[in-house]
């Protein structure tokens, strides 16, 4: 139990997929202007991410790692070469479930996401949740704990972005600064301060 | 060439960078860039796959149904991806590996996608290779730009040649460590759309408040 809580802390805050490892990037920066979208936006990547994670395990494990077909009778065919064709089809298609699902029992939270939740598809963070799930060889217990935690790692980065930027539109910046160059400044302070948690050794 | 395929061409290099101004394409731009070598190895990689995207895409784009052109073009851009994933193993195993998995993220890359989307659906297959040749060069500029700032101050080498003599080799040079880290990446792209901006003025974006002085305007 105690190795699950530690991999939890260590997806929210050491590796932290977007300070640490700047994925979801593109994303992060265009949708933090405000706290509410910033925070549905979030929700979203958590919900998805904790379900491609586990599915994409599934995938390789039973379908795409050397061996992996033993059940079918072959057990020496080696599939992983088609990895990413497999993940990103396997994102694209949970993430139009979710959307279907949400649309029919939680409309409200549907209409909340509103364009986000197909965004979420090409962002890198998903897909890159999944093949570090795969590069670090989690099991499947591992992954749903992965998937949870990096996904809320990813939350509370663009939350806390989205708050520093509503206040900073009172504040003076030169004009070439204006905007995106600022966002970027403030992200590299932001990830100085992600970095402290790098010294935890759990 | 006639004047608009070189706009093309061109555009994405300053005017319209895929980096600094449509704001694409970020996550590698800023994870890869350490040293000089995996982004050279990078930059090779997006160009090609985005050219070869664009080109495929636009060559079919007459006969992709419009309700399921996404699920087309990731198709297309994940396989193109693994191609370029299963020669980079085979040819530079060492830096393919340092790459981890950011070889295989080209596939969301944002730079990729949103090309084939907003320009090769609409264009001919010549303009969209020269459009996808000139949004990989322009993000290779920056990322060359960041690789060699990076590395030069933070290990006071390129390519893994010394360039400059650390004071660990009794040298002058005292290595900026946070140059190594993932923030410095950041602030150097930051500075360098403060640059850009202030050279191409166009591209200011507009504040949404405007700030007055309480002694009047003439104090500016």
């Amino acid at each position: 139990m105690d190795s699950y809580v530690n991999l939890f802390i260590k997806a929210v805050f050491v590796e932290n997929l977007a300070l640490a490892f700047f994925l979801g990037m593109c994303t992060f920066l265009a949708v933090s202007k405000k706290v509410e979208t910033a925070a549905g936006l979030g929700l979203a990547v958590i919900a998805v991410q904790t379900v491609t994670v586990p599915v994409n395990n599934l995938v390789f494990q039973y379908a795409l790692r050397p061996g992996a077909l033993a059940w079918a009778g072959l057990p020496e065919v080696d599939l992983s070469f088609l990895g990413l064709v497999s993940y990103i089809g396997v994102i694209a298609a949970l993430v139009q479930i979710l959307e279907m699902t949400l649309d029919k029992f939680f409309p409200k939270l549907y209409n909340a996401l509103g364009i986000f939740l197909p965004l979420i598809t090409v962002n890198c963070a998903i897909l890159g949740g999944s093949l570090f799930m795969v590069e670090r060889n989690y099991g499947f217990t591992e992954s749903v704990v992965y998937g949870l935690g990096s996904g809320t790692g990813w939350a509370l980065a663009i939350v806390a972005l989205a708050g520093i930027r509503e206040k900073l539109k009172y504040s003076d910046i030169p004009a070439g600064l204006q905007g995106l160059g600022i966002t970027f400044i403030i992200v590299g302070l932001m990830s100085l301060g992600f970095m402290g948690f790098a010294g935890i050794r759990l | 060439m006639t004047a608009t395929s070189k706009t093309v061409l061109i555009d994405p290099l300053v005017d319209n960078n895929p980096i600094t101004l449509q704001m694409l394409g970020i996550c590698s731009a800023l994870a890869v860039t350490t040293s000089l070598m995996p982004t050279l190895l990078m930059c090779l990689a997006l160009t090609s796959v985005c050219v070869l995207s664009n080109t495929a895409v636009s060559s079919i784009r007459h006969y992709i149904p419009n309700n399921i052109r996404l699920i087309v073009q990731m198709t297309i851009i994940a396989s193109l991806v693994i191609i370029v994933d299963q020669l980079m193993r085979a040819f530079a195993y060492e830096t393919s590996k340092q790459l981890s998995v950011f070889v295989g993220l080209i596939i969301t890359n944002c730079i990729v996608l949103g090309r084939a989307e907003s320009f090769a659906m609409h264009n001919g297959v010549r303009l969209s290779f020269l459009d996808g040749l000139g949004n990989g060069l322009g993000y290779s500029v920056i990322l060359i730009f960041i690789a060699v700032s990076r590395e030069l101050l933070g290990a006071g080498s390129l390519l893994g040649v010394q360039i400059l003599p650390l004071t660990k080799d009794s040298g002058w040079y005292e290595p900026n460590g946070m140059m190594l880290l993932p923030p410095s990446a950041f602030f150097i792209i930051g500075l360098m759309i403060w640059g850009i901006r202030t050279w191409k003025t166009a591209q200011v974006e507009q504040p949404e408040f405007e700030i007055h002085n309480a002694v009047g305007s003439e104090a500016r």
